[in-house]
């Protein structure tokens, strides 16, 4: 019977795999750069081993955890190790969340209200003045540049081209994600125009909510688990209920949809979470499967391509660089993996400032040594940190893709 | 996808197999669980014979300079042993006595080194010892976390001031004819052990840590990074839970990752590891290969696994996946056509030689000779 138990003995997050190899903490960027946080085996399996005994062993420290997942990454035995630490967050910080963290968190909210002023807002947003306003009373660091809302959303503008889109004779649902909807309609357009070019039709889900991310990272758990409620259901009329298959193009977004969901808000993906797939995953396959673009003669572009953090924890990175590399005319590098430093709103926290810069000068350097035209990557709190902390400019492989043809 | 080959496994033997496969033009992807072994290399290979020069190529190609010489290195507690291969910062020595008096140097606060230890095992090889601890300011920041003042941690603020430990460690030499340091230094940049040799005007021996192992770790970055800038795909993070087979031949792998994405290829090389990477896996009962359900060789009873005296030669370290000549695995006792495998899944790794890193690269090298023979690389793009 002791020996039964052995084997089927199975802890959340594969906790007790842990062996205390210390690999974790070889690549955990914030314990590079934050002698103040505890490192990712500390805070998570070996600290879970007390707060299971008494959760007033809990720290407080583990907030300056990024979440980025390098630590599960690395892990040779599959310890769910950022997820042992954002769980633990979210079941024993008891603390109210801040007013900046929830203004902060609650992206699809404030990009509905700030759209309809977008000249507005993001002037004020660059003043000094305001930035001096934010950092004093919400603790919003100043020297941050704004992501800039968009005067009209992406939905309204498929939702004008729904007739087309149906004509096509293959079709996707598309989960845009608050950044394309609010800050950066071209990306969406991009895609629209790539798959179209194949021959695939793209709709509007019925009404998504924001993935949740951020509402995740500052413990507005109540509110993540209803937007994986509504998310999961309209995911489920797309992928179950009319077979069509769900494309994404943030992997921040893709990896909350098919691995936070289940993992950190015990909201069950199973039906839906194979359908989910990053873009640059399904046009890949879609050419693997035969079918061909028409690229632009003459096409040039020096292209570096950094790996997102959520994007490395999916494993699906190669998809992008496979992609990019088959376009004629561009000339790669692959950066070296590492983090941007900027974790969603982690970064736009004061006293997260000085961590986020540093964590992100390997890469910062690493991008400067290739010099590329310009930065690929699939995620866009990562094009933010990178085009404010180097100057260059940092595009959705989609985006290049779309470029790069007729 | 579709690759030339398909390799399982990141560790040295994964590494070296795929380096010299892109070399050799064949498209690769290495499919990685998590880290590996090297984050736990002495820095020696132990290899008792000459080494060929294409491991010395391949591994100053990436950056990894080699030295052979047959002799003995240092333990971390102050004992000898025998070995001959090893990246340059590890010391080979003619004979255990390497001076007449030597002083051991330690870093205030990391509690991963042993002076004491060193001394001990020093003098009992007929040296005499003196050993002191550096304080470094620099170094104070990290003792906010003291479980997280390791190896790699001072390494990297070493890294920077590494000149200051030159200076400091000069200072407290008196009479010493050698200085024994920390492997805590260049992580990032692989001279710096050789800089502070240089910069001292006596014999410089480091000796090992506790894990993670520094030498380990940069020799695992600069070959993943050769593999890469050879254009090499490298899956980090990712498993291999199944594999498609026809007959004796593997068609195609599927990782946990992909899902129904699956890998194929013309041959597969499993360089898996041993229990700690699950390459095998031992129940209560048998000891089994999980991708592919090869054979294992290993003892029917039990209560033959394991010598209850610790130190003892443990049986279970010399079971393994059952080959033919040419490292094809067994299935059912019959090869799989194009299925190799190397390294420590082989299980004939002896610890107390430890000649886990010496048996992955010289059988990396054996099963690339076979893929290569059995298909010549096609043109990738």
């Amino acid at each position: 019977m002791m020996m039964k138990m052995q084997e089927n003995t199975v802890s959340p997050h594969n906790f007790e795999e842990c062996m205390k190899c210390t690999v974790c903490t070889v690549y955990c960027p914030v314990l590079q750069v934050n002698p103040l946080y505890p490192g990712p085996k500390q805070a998570g399996p070996d600290g879970e081993r007390l707060r299971l005994k008494d959760p007033e062993y809990f720290n407080y420290a583990l907030k300056y955890c990024m979440n980025c997942k390098r630590c599960e990454v690395a892990c040779p035995s599959g310890v769910g190790v950022a997820d042992l630490i954002q769980s633990a967050r979210i079941r024993y910080d008891r603390t109210p969340p801040k007013l900046r963290d929830v203004i902060l968190a609650s992206t699809d909210l404030m990009g509905s209200v700030a759209r309809p002023f977008a000249p507005v807002v993001n002037a004020v947003t660059g003043l000094g003045v305001a930035k001096a306003v934010m950092d004093g009373m919400l603790k919003i660091d100043h020297r941050r540049t704004f992501p800039k809302y968009s005067g009209q959303g992406f939905e309204a503008w498929l939702r004008r081209r729904k007739k087309e889109q149906a004509a096509f004779p293959e079709q996707v649902a598309y989960f845009h994600g608050c950044y394309v909807n609010y800050n950066y309609p071209q990306l969406g357009k991009d895609l629209v125009k790539v798959l179209n070019a194949l021959g695939v039709g793209v709709q509007l889900l019925d009404k998504e909510k924001c993935c949740g991310i951020a509402l995740i990272s500052n413990r507005m758990t109540k509110q993540a688990t209803k937007h994986a409620r509504h998310n999961m259901a309209v995911l489920r009329k797309a992928a179950v209920d009319r077979g069509l298959t769900v494309v994404t193009t943030s992997s921040s977004c893709t990896m909350t949809l098919r691995n936070e969901y289940p993992e950190l808000l015990g909201v069950d993906n199973a039906e839906v979470r194979d359908a989910v797939t990053i873009a640059t995953r399904f046009v890949f396959e879609k050419l693997e499967q035969g079918a061909k673009l028409h690229f632009k003669a003459g096409y040039h572009k020096k292209v570096a391509y950094h790996v997102p953090c959520h994007m490395e924890r999916l494993g699906w990175g190669v998809f992008s660089e496979k992609l990019l590399r088959m376009i004629p005319g561009v000339e790669f590098t692959l950066l070296d993996s590492a983090c941007c430093g900027i974790a969603g709103t982690y970064g736009f926290k004061k006293e997260n400032y000085e961590t986020s810069q540093a964590v992100g000068e390997v890469l910062f350097n690493r991008i400067r040594a290739a010099n590329p035209e310009v930065v690929a990557c699939d995620c866009e709190t990562c094009k933010w940190q990178i085009e404010m902390s180097t100057g260059y400019t940092v595009m959705n492989p989609i985006s290049i893709l779309a470029e790069a043809i007729e | 996808m579709r690759f030339d080959t398909v390799i399982i496994g990141g560790g040295l033997a994964g590494l070296t197999t795929g380096i010299s496969l892109r070399e050799a033009g064949c498209s690769t992807a290495i499919v990685s669980t998590g880290q590996n072994a090297l984050h736990f290399f002495s820095g020696c290979f132990e290899s008792l014979q000459e080494p060929p020069q294409r491991m010395l190529d391949l591994f100053a190609g990436a950056g990894v300079p080699l030295h052979f010489e047959e002799g003995v290195r240092l333990m971390p507690l102050g004992t000898f042993r025998p070995a001959a291969l090893a990246l340059e910062d590890i010391d080979l020595l003619p004979e255990p006595r390497f001076a007449d008096k030597v002083l051991v140097v330690g870093i205030a606060g990391f509690q991963d080194f042993f002076p004491g230890f060193l001394c001990d095992g020093l003098e009992k090889a007929g040296m005499k010892c003196r050993s002191v601890q550096l304080e470094l300011p620099e170094l104070e920041k990290l003792r906010v976390s003291p479980s997280e003042m390791r190896s790699v941690q001072v390494a990297r603020t070493l890294d920077r001031i590494w000149g200051k430990v030159l200076r400091e460690t000069k200072r407290l030499l008196m009479d010493e004819d050698a200085v024994v340091l920390p492997q805590v230094f260049g992580l990032q940049d692989a001279s710096v052990p050789d800089f502070i040799r240089r910069g001292l005007p006596v014999r410089v021996v480091f000796a090992g840590t506790l894990p993670p192992s520094v030498p380990g770790i940069r020799t695992q970055m600069l070959l993943k990074r050769r593999y890469e800038e050879l254009g090499g795909t490298f899956l980090a993070g990712d498993e291999v839970v199944s594999a498609q087979v026809f007959g004796d031949e593997v068609l195609s792998v599927a990782t946990r990752n992909l899902g129904s994405h699956c890998l194929e290829a013309g041959s597969f090389l499993l360089a898996s590891g041993a229990y700690f990477s699950k390459g095998l896996k031992a129940s209560p009962l048998d000891i089994t290969e999980p991708v592919f359900g090869l054979d294992v060789e290993h003892a029917a009873d039990r209560g033959a696994w394991y010598d209850p005296d610790f130190n003892a030669d443990q049986p279970y370290l010399r079971f393994g996946v059952r080959t033919d000549a040419s490292l094809r695995a067994l299935r059912a006792g019959r090869p799989l056509a194009n299925l190799y495998a190397a390294g420590s899944v082989l299980g004939a790794t002896r610890p107390e030689f430890g000649t886990g890193a010496g048996l992955a690269v010289r059988s990396a090298f054996a099963a690339v000779d076979e893929i290569l023979r059995r298909c010549a690389p096609q043109d990738d793009k």
